[in-house]
């Protein structure tokens, strides 16, 4: 375990820091001193201090417990995001090299035209549809991701498909579904679990802008984005909340991103030092 | 470059283009429940008389192929269709409002990518352990921090140490030049400096890989100096990965640049976008996300043709 941890310092580090924040967000409620939502007026945009270790927002309520329950909005919104995207595109590439023909190339066209759309843009669209809240976000970052699960898993999809053992298993007599879940899932393992990760990183991001446009997550749910957007309004006064919620959104993300680098490095060592 | 590669390519990006435009005008008719009172109930009181105009307006009494016939005619004479409120051509109001979000992206692409290859050249020079976690930690923290708060926290620091700096709004270059540039100085900071993080890195590894090959011993052996070495020979092979990158990149900047108009009262696109989302004006919506799409992707489609003409490797595929 030690001689582990040392080996692979960076990638041991990058889980740490990630455990840290996401345990943060699933103990909030035993965690937190404060209940988010409580509005203390004669308390209103203090400074870091005893009682509220980040200071207080222009309602009165607890920073720091607004952001534990931020990590919670946001990585609740992320992840449902990125396994939406994992599960629709992920399945729609397997599929599409699985099956090839005209399956395949339609399948491969309506991604492209997806991935044609600039991010923020195409999850605009999607929100516009449903209506801005977290949900929606959610959905949009899920449509906006899924053609790069798809084109991701497709490629190694066909390799495999192509390969001795494969045809080993189809020779055999093996079924469609026996050769996917046991020889297509668990090779593909180590290259979704990478681009999991920074996707994850990629999505906190877009997520944050989301609801910092007012386009995600509806006050009064603590949102890290809505606190930017909120401490904006009162800089002069106070710029801890704005301050705090910043470093909280780069912190998660910039621990994915981390992650799912150091992951790459050490499951696939051909790549080491890339990117 | 032969006729059928090209020929390929623009099949490929007619393709395209037409399946943009088919989500892009989906986006009115997916709309859960009666899209028709959900637009009018923004701003007005929902009243049959006012719900049957409207309609019939949009056309969405039609079948919709007829719908999407209708309408992609209209698109392509230059119809983008009429805002729901003020009864004007939307591309009237895209066309008032493209100028700063055009100016924001193209500063910030020229920025971002200008910097990244000094920057990753220098890099690469960097090698060994200790810079090698520095360049990567470096370039993830460029990478993930939030652009919108980094422009707020200058925003709050020159307020606070340099009140005199008017780092907010905007005007057009022609009326006043200076006052233009003073004001996109941060906003194009803020914009690029993921990009700049991304690419520099990007050129990095390339340049690391370039400078490994045969032809690099051989040009040394030739007794060519360092400095040549890496900044004609290895640096222009690593340039190639770095062209489709900002192509990529600069669709995402298009969308940062949304957010970052936001921080600095900007008046482009993103806050034309925003305020229709709120009043639900969705045939602005919609033109505003074909438009940008649409010339984001034949930017795109220029680019790699480019790529194609500088690597003939990418022809004869």
């Amino acid at each position: 375990m030690f001689a582990y941890i040392r080996a692979h310092k960076l990638l041991s580090f990058a889980v740490a820091f990630v455990a840290l924040q996401v345990l943060l967000a699933i103990f909030a409620p035993i965690v937190s001193p404060h209940d988010p939502f409580v509005q203390v007026m004669v308390q209103r945009m203090k400074g870091p201090n005893v009682l509220n270790w980040l200071g207080t927002d222009q309602l009165g309520r607890d920073v720091f417990a607004r952001i534990l329950y931020g990590y919670r909005t946001s990585l609740m919104t992320c992840v449902s995001a990125v396994a939406l995207a994992l599960v629709t595109g992920g399945t729609l590439g397997m599929l599409a090299a699985f099956y090839g023909g005209w399956l395949d190339r339609i399948t491969m066209r309506v991604m492209d035209v997806l991935f044609a759309f600039p991010i923020m843009l195409l999850a605009i669209g999607v929100i516009a549809v449903l209506g801005p809240n977290a949900w929606s976000a959610a959905i949009a970052i899920g449509i906006v991701y899924m053609p790069i699960f798809a084109r991701l898993l497709r490629g190694p999809a066909l390799v495999i498909c192509e390969s001795e053992y494969v045809m080993g298993a189809r020779a055999i007599g093996a079924s469609d579904a026996r050769i996917v879940f046991l020889h297509l899932l668990p090779n593909l393992a180590s290259v979704v679990l990478v681009q999991t990760s920074l996707l994850l990183s990629a999505a906190i991001l877009v997520e944050a802008s989301l609801s910092f446009l007012g386009l995600g997550a509806q006050p009064p749910i603590p949102s890290l984005g809505l606190m930017l957007s909120e401490g904006r309004n009162f800089l002069m006064l106070s710029p801890w909340p704005a301050i705090f919620a910043g470093f909280a959104i780069l912190f998660l993300s910039f621990g994915f991103n981390l992650l799912g680098d150091a992951l790459r490095d050490t499951l696939d060592p051909r790549l080491r030092g890339r990117d | 470059m032969s006729s059928r590669f090209l020929l390929g390519r623009i099949a490929d990006l007619v393709v395209v283009l037409f399946g943009v435009s088919i989500v892009t005008f989906l986006i009115i008719r997916l709309i859960p429940g009666d899209a028709v009172a959900i637009m009018l109930g923004a701003n007005t009181e929902v009243t049959p008389d006012r719900m049957a105009e409207l309609r019939g307006r949009l056309g969405l009494d039609l079948p919709m192929p007829v719908q999407y016939l209708h309408w992609i005619g209209g698109v392509l004479h230059g119809d983008f269709g009429t805002s729901i409120w003020t009864g004007r051509p939307v591309i009237e109001e895209i066309g008032a409002n493209i100028w700063p979000t055009l100016e924001l992206t193209l500063l910030s692409v020229i920025v971002g990518a200008g910097l990244a290859v000094p920057l990753g050249a220098f890099m690469a020079q960097a090698r060994g352990k200790g810079s090698e976690v520095a360049v990567r930690i470096g370039a993830i923290a460029g990478l993930t921090i939030p652009s919108f708060w980094l422009g707020i926290v200058a925003i709050f620091l020159l307020s606070k140490y340099a009140p005199g700096f008017a780092p907010l709004g905007y005007v057009p270059f022609s009326e006043d030049p200076l006052g233009n540039l003073q004001r996109m100085v941060l906003p194009v900071i803020a914009l690029s400096l993921p990009m700049l993080a991304n690419l520099s890195r990007l050129v990095r590894s390339a340049m690391l890989d370039a400078l490994g090959q045969d032809y690099i011993r051989t040009a040394r052996a030739k007794g060519a100096g360092r400095r040549l070495v890496v900044y004609k020979h290895a640096l222009r092979n690593a340039l190639i990965p770095f062209i489709t990158s900002v192509g990529v990149s600069a669709g995402y900047l298009l969308g940062g640049a949304i957010v970052i108009e936001q921080v600095f009262a900007i008046p482009g696109l993103g806050r034309l976008v925003l305020g229709a989302i709120s009043e639900r004006n969705y045939p602005l919506i919609q033109a505003t996300i074909l438009v940008l799409t649409g010339s984001f992707v034949i930017v795109n489609f220029f680019v790699d043709l480019a790529y194609a003409v500088i690597d003939p490797r990418i022809r004869r595929r």
